[in-house]
């Protein structure tokens, strides 16, 4: 064949190929939205769903999944960031990081629903809370923090090393360049990674079936006393969350209108973890801006 | 006293890396001994753990040994998870080398951001998706045993869930390639196509391969997704709209009903462990893939 025929047809391929993709996944999105925003109304974000007639909420559901990744988060950034610290500054290369790294992969790639079943055992089962909000932000923090110690320790490295030797030449000791110096200079990058892990939290489902539960007991959301099972900042209740909720409906449900319940609770999902990873990259490139005014980035 | 505080600091950083350490290792620690306790402590043979096609863990009046036979849940992920790959890579690859280099600088502004969004979609939507689009629409136009939850379902779903991981990861690694080398390969008269062909994708070649295995490894990983379109029947499939179940969707639906300690629930454990050594296998053959990428 004719090479510059040849060359026309391949492009023409590459053009129609990802066209394709690209309408397979606008055609995803287009979908939860569109059909989501017809089920979506104040009252069903605010209010409690149904057991067997139709028009209930997921009021509890949209509570429970930021209380969870509020828990989670509280948990593993800290952890998460001071492994990240060691690892970019303090590690040599020796076995015990070799360790770390391999357990880093190893968390990273082990399938969610393992991790699910590691929680029912040991946070459900063995510490006696019983499906519990704790349960649940333990679990999903075994499958996070890896991840944020993999952002951790990248914003940490991107720092250019000139800044380093200039704070230490300066006569600073290590842990002040580390606050002073480093950490500023890595917070875009750690605000970006930490917004997108708070959206891959948000969507989780499959480690929380059994160990955050998969019911939500009635809440009373004047109640502020953390130690009474109807209080919803209570963090050792069951807590069904927006995604949790969405599979269980599918797979269970009574009510009659499964379909536009299901509709408007991925909306909200998605529309969520959207506006997540916008904001992380919107939030990221404003902090530079402001702490550098760099005026063209 | 500021070297005390750099020494407090140091061991604080320390305990935090050595405690993801140890939540692996308890982590594995668990999963092996009660992945093998289904050997040791109920005596299946791993033989008949592996190959066996039946199960009812619990004995009956004509069955005198519970079987855990876990063959179809085995095939059930190998084969879904294969299926997706082989739908997924070539769509990948192509959207890949359209972003890096056909595209018109809008296009790539847009696209790789635009598909790195779509990678937080949540897998439980895919799946309510799947089930709410994807299972009527074979019900209706193929038939089949499993009224539309089926291989084809649950594939389907897996390939698209994955597209964004292995176009992400071999855009990246086409991005990596010496602008110098397309140049070389321009001036000595090649056309666009034939410098994808004979130089690009050779030369990113390691990239790809590991943008695949990452793929690879989510869809067999997932489990809600899978769970909610393919049915979960205990079979060996012999039709891609037979209904299906994997070693996921198994833990899914079983992990809930059965006591700790039991047969049943030791044979989840199994799964596990033979989820665990699959993710070894995917983290060696990245890295071994990564080594011989870098020595040329």
């Amino acid at each position: 064949m004719n090479v510059r025929l040849a060359d026309r047809l391949a492009t023409s391929i590459f053009w129609l190929g990802t066209v394709f993709v690209l309408l397979i996944l606008g055609f995803l999105l287009g979908y939860i939205l569109l059909h989501g925003f017809n089920s979506i109304s104040w009252h069903f974000l605010t209010s409690p769903p149904e057991t067997i007639r139709a028009g209930g909420g997921i009021g509890p559901q949209i509570f429970n999944s930021f209380y969870l990744l509020f828990l989670t988060m509280i948990i593993t950034t800290p952890i998460g960031l001071m492994a990240g610290i060691y690892l970019a500054e303090y590690a040599g290369r020796n076995r015990i990081t070799e360790a770390i790294r391999l357990s880093i992969e190893t968390l990273t790639s082990l399938p969610s629903i393992v991790v699910g079943l590691f929680g029912l055992l040991i946070f459900v089962n063995k510490t006696g809370w019983g499906y519990s909000l704790m349960a649940g932000a333990l679990a999903i923090s075994v499958i996070n923090l890896p991840f944020l110690v993999r952002i951790s320790e990248e914003a940490i490295r991107d720092v250019p090393g000139e800044l380093r030797e200039a704070s230490l030449a300066l006569g600073a000791s290590q842990w002040q360049t580390i606050w002073r110096v480093i950490l500023p200079s890595a917070l875009p990058g750690l605000i970006t990674g930490w917004i997108i892990a708070a959206g891959r939290v948000f969507g989780e489902a499959a480690a929380l079936l059994y160990t955050a539960g998969m019911s939500s007991p009635i809440l009373n959301f004047s109640n502020f006393d953390i130690t009474s099972p109807a209080s919803p900042l209570n963090p050792f209740r069951p807590a069904e969350t927006l995604a949790v909720h969405i599979w269980k409906i599918n797979s269970e449900s009574l009510v009659p209108d499964v379909r536009q319940v299901a509709d408007g609770a991925s909306a909200f999902l998605v529309l969520t973890v959207l506006v997540f990873n916008i904001a992380a990259r919107w939030a990221g490139r404003y902090i530079h801006r402001r702490l550098t005014s760099d005026l063209n980035n | 006293m500021r070297r005390y505080g750099d020494t407090m600091i140091k061991a604080v950083a320390f305990v935090s890396a050595a405690l993801v350490v140890f939540i692996t290792a308890s982590l594995i620690y668990f999963i092996v001994s009660k992945g093998l306790a289904t050997f040791f402590t109920n005596g299946i043979s791993i033989k008949d753990f592996l190959t066996g096609t039946r199960w009812s863990p619990e004995p009956t009046s004509e069955q005198a040994t519970p079987l855990v036979g876990s063959l179809p849940l085995i095939s059930g992920s190998v084969i879904i998870s294969l299926l997706a790959v082989c739908v997924s890579t070539p769509l990948s690859i192509i959207v890949a080398v359209f972003i890096t280099e056909i595209a018109p600088a809008w296009g790539r502004k847009f696209i790789q951001p635009t598909i790195e969004l779509l990678a937080g979609i949540p897998s439980v939507v895919y799946g309510f998706i799947g089930i709410s689009v994807l299972v009527p629409f074979i019900r209706n136009n193929f038939g089949g045993q499993g009224q539309g939850f089926s291989i084809l379902a649950g594939f389907l779903v897996l390939s698209v869930m994955i597209l964004p991981t292995i176009i992400s990861v071999s855009t990246e690694s086409l991005r990596a390639l010496p602008e110098e080398w397309k140049h070389a390969s321009y001036a000595l008269g090649s056309t666009r196509w034939q410098t994808i062909r004979m130089m690009i994708i050779p030369a990113a070649r390691s990239g790809i391969i590991t943008a695949v295995v990452l793929g690879l490894a989510r869809a067999f990983g997932e489990a809600l997704a899978v769970q909610m379109v393919i049915g979960n029947v205990r079979q060996i499939p012999t039709s891609i709209l037979d209904p299906v179940i994997t070693l996921t969707s198994a833990i899914t639906m079983d992990m809930g009903y059965t006591v700790m300690g039991s047969l049943w629930n030791n044979a989840l454990w199994s799964m596990a462990l033979i989820l665990l050594l699959i993710s070894f296998f995917f983290i060696v053959s990245i890295r071994m893939i990564g080594r011989r990428g870098s020595l040329r």
